[in-house]
């Protein structure tokens, strides 16, 4: 075994090919920088490989959650667990760690929520006394938004809510049926119900001739065969490979990044699964956007006599202050859509109605909030995915509602009469979710266990993270909330109705895959890796540009702040390499 | 990409509107169990491909399995059977694929088999349709049954729920259920009619 070095330079190395990675890459690119992005998976174009347009019986699953836990036709390679790459918990801790190992990462398989963070979103401290200021405000990343929201295209309504700053949308999509249902319901507690905000192309993008215009298919989570939606690898990664300045080496695993005697970054080490050989490339700047996690991992195991802490870690902060949003939700058939009209109510794959968080916490027993996204209507009829088998409750649920005689019956059966039920309780769904803020933590942590390598003998991540009192009350008021809506809504509800003994529902920290803050952003070297452009405080040619940057999320979807902020990263390095200061 | 690009691109360019509208690839889509490779990861194709060599239940469990997808799903004057559409195949593939439905459907058929031998002197598909009804009356409406049918109650619960997958997501069901989607087209909100049938004009 030897290490295979080359005697190339890039401009740029870039580990990592999702939101972050791909944005930064595809703005050097276009600049003329020289780059070099390294992928630990394999190349992804949905052209090609999405599963768009099958139906459930092109799968012999049936679009179960066999290999896919997202479901068959979902497309994301990879998801909870991987095969020969673990990783460990500690106190009792259940942190849950989604990775797609794939060209776009988990940009390909997103829901495309795209909204941006709000002025008081960026002053947590100020604004709600919980967590930190970022060293950045709103302002300052207004213009990145304006320019991904032009670059990518998002839809949406202007509302103009001080919180929840509008962008340059294009047409939202309509509602579903079920989806009018509970936007009724949830306007009648007090909640502004508006468009969902999605970087789906509702309209052709001004300008953009290599991407169509979507045609309704309601699958976004399978990627878009003709570049709809937003993923990394079609909107960014494959128009910068168009360059020529931007080179992708997939199925690349990095174990870490190299260091000079003088503690500045040289390049990258990493294991080429393909022949399974090391690797060494060499670069005058190093960009890490393997993900919130994965990129703290990385830094942690690059040790060198000038980084005896792991890189950038002087501050001993790397890993900590990981947060994810609290998520919750409730389901519910309505009756009142038994033997509904059947039309073609695909819509968008994203979200078509949305409600900002509508209260106002100094009232209430925790901190900021959450948002409400609103679902349901007359989906594909499945196996797997997030709902599986919708019919499934049918059988449960026809012995308390009259037949089509208007008499009832028993509930269960089989036969005709049960065949008919199916028919009848189809598209009768509709739901919510709950997708909360949560502070960051300097006691939630991803840090290197000591005792566990994976099967490139990389250490692995041991995770360490517990709910808060406030993440367990925004819980029980989603409950609340969702009790209340019930009522309104009138339906059979799907959930029973969670307590304290579940943390009221509160989903496994992770679960929301919104997990951000590990390598955050702030002005002082000793409680933050990173400065406000992203570039290391101990490193000055060492920049980071995923979800690790966060000071502090909001109860907002990170993606389109990841791009904003990515956006940025790579400005401010174009313009450090004009004055050569990297 | 304008519109006529775009359908093709996604491989549909040269079908006729109508089917287009409908969603349908003429000749290309049967019930077989199939393979795909396009987009999978590598471990996928070769689980696949190992699945649906192997064989889980025997003969007299398919048999079995066979009658009680018919009579949970008949044919009626909208659609075809269980069968029809290709259930047992459907449930001995999804057995091998996700393991923890193996023993209750083997020990469950093994339960009812049992029963019917007790009570009529014949496994379950030997039994008349008069008998074999007469059980699953027992085990069908699980608040009507008694305790001491619990384990056929579970059991029919798992058949009735993996024969509506099968049959519900074949091409038949998709059809008989009225799905009108899985096709290009353009959303433009849910028609009027129906939003004034639910009083949804101004919501």
């Amino acid at each position: 075994m030897q290490i295979k070095k080359s005697s190339e330079v890039y401009d740029v190395v870039i580990i990592g090919s999702g939101a972050g990675g791909g944005m930064a890459g595809y703005v050097l690119a276009n600049a003329g920088v020289k780059v070099l992005m390294l992928e630990a998976g394999p190349f992804f174009d949905p052209a090609k490989d999405s599963q768009q347009l099958k139906w459930p019986y092109e799968s012999p699953r049936r679009g179960g959650n066999a290999t896919r836990p997202m479901g068959d036709f979902d497309a994301s390679y990879g998801g909870w667990q991987m095969d020969g790459e673990p990783y460990t918990q500690k106190d009792g801790s259940e942190f849950q760690w989604f990775r797609s190992r794939m060209l776009g990462g988990r940009t390909n398989h997103w829901a495309r929520i795209s909204l941006r963070m709000g002025p008081k979103d960026f002053k947590c401290k100020t604004a709600y006394g919980v967590g930190d200021d970022w060293p950045i405000t709103y302002d300052e990343i207004k213009p990145y938004y304006d320019k991904v929201d032009r670059l990518i295209g998002v839809y949406g309504s202007m509302e103009g809510l001080e919180n929840d700053p509008d962008g340059i949308f294009l047409p939202a999509p309509k509602p579903r049926l079920n989806e009018l249902f509970v936007k009724k319901a949830a306007t009648s507690l007090g909640a502004k119900v508006i468009a969902g905000r999605g970087s789906v192309l509702t309209a052709p993008l001004p300008g953009n001739k290599d991407r169509g215009a979507c045609f309704f298919c309601g699958q976004c989570n399978r990627s878009c065969k003709i570049y709809g939606d937003f993923s990394a690898s079609s909107c960014l990664v494959i128009p910068a490979m168009k360059t020529g300045n931007l080179k992708v080496i997939t199925n690349a695993v990095v174990r870490e990044i190299l260091t000079n005697g003088n503690g500045l970054a040289t390049g990258v080490s990493y294991i080429y699964k393909d022949d399974m050989q090391e690797y060494q490339v060499n670069a005058k700047t190093v960009i890490l956007a393997a993900s919130t996690c994965e990129s703290a991992r990385i830094l942690l195991n690059s040790k060198s006599p000038q980084h005896p802490n792991g890189l950038a870690n002087s501050s001993n902060i790397v890993g900590k202050y990981l947060h994810d949003s609290t998520q919750g939700g409730t389901a519910v058939i309505l009756p009142q859509l038994l033997d509904r009209d059947r039309f073609n109510e695909d819509g968008v794959g994203s979200l078509h109605l949305y409600a900002p968080w509508w209260l106002d916490s100094k009232k209430l027993d925790f901190p900021r909030g959450y948002h409400l996204e609103i679902f349901g209507g007359m989906m594909m009829p499945s196996y797997g995915g997030y709902f599986g088998f919708e019919g499934v409750t049918t059988p449960y649920l026809n012995g308390y509602l009259p037949g089509r005689d208007g008499k009832m019956k028993a509930g269960g059966g089989y036969g005709a009469g049960l065949k008919d039920d199916y028919r009848r309780f189809y598209g009768t769904m509709a739901g919510v979710g709950f997708h909360g803020a949560s502070t960051a933590k300097e006691d939630n942590y991803c840090e290197i266990d000591p005792g566990v390598v994976d099967k490139y003998g990389i250490p692995v991540l041991r995770f360490r993270y517990k709910w808060g009192t406030d993440d367990v009350n925004q819980a029980k008021h989603m409950q609340q909330t969702a009790g209340a809506m019930l009522k309104l809504l009138g339906g059979i509800p799907l959930m029973q109705p969670a307590g304290p003994e579940t943390n009221y529902g509160l989903d496994k920290p992770g679960k929301g895959i919104h997990e951000v803050g590990t390598i955050r952003m702030g002005d002082d070297p000793k409680k933050a890796p990173l400065n406000k452009w992203g570039q290391t405080h101990d490193c000055k040619n060492l920049f980071v540009t995923d979800g690790s940057v966060f000071t502090q999320q909001s109860e907002k979807n990170p993606t389109w702040t990841i791009l904003a902020l990515s956006m940025r990263t790579a400005e401010y390095l174009l313009e450090q390499r004009k004055k050569q200061n990297v | 990409m304008n519109r006529r690009d775009s359908l093709k691109a996604i491989g549909i360019g040269t079908l006729t509107a109508g089917a287009v509208l409908t969603g349908c690839k003429p000749g290309e889509i049967t019930d077989e169990v199939q393979v795909a490779t396009t987009g999978r990861e590598a471990f996928e194709i070769a689980r696949d491909k190992t699945l649906v060599k192997e064989t889980y239940f025997d003969a007299h469990e398919m048999a079995t399995i066979t009658v009680l997808a018919d009579i949970i799903i008949p044919k009626d004057a909208k659609s075809g059977s269980a069968t029809d559409a290709k259930v047992p195949a459907f449930i001995e593939f999804i057995v091998k694929d996700e393991t923890q439905h193996q023993l209750p459907m083997r020990g469950g058929l093994r339960w009812l088999d049992v029963q019917c031998l007790n009570r009529f002197g014949n496994a379950f598909i030997d039994c008349t349709p008069k008998q074999q009804t007469t059980l699953l009356d027992e085990i069908a409406y699980p608040a009507l049954a008694k305790p001491n049918m619990q384990q056929g109650v579970a059991f029919f619960n798992k058949m009735r729920e993996l024969t509506a997958i099968g049959f519900f997501t074949s091409k038949i069901g998709i059809e008989d259920l009225g799905y009108k989607g899985n096709a290009p087209g353009k959303w433009e909100g849910v028609p009027q009619n129906v939003l004034k049938k639910y009083g949804l004009e101004n919501v």
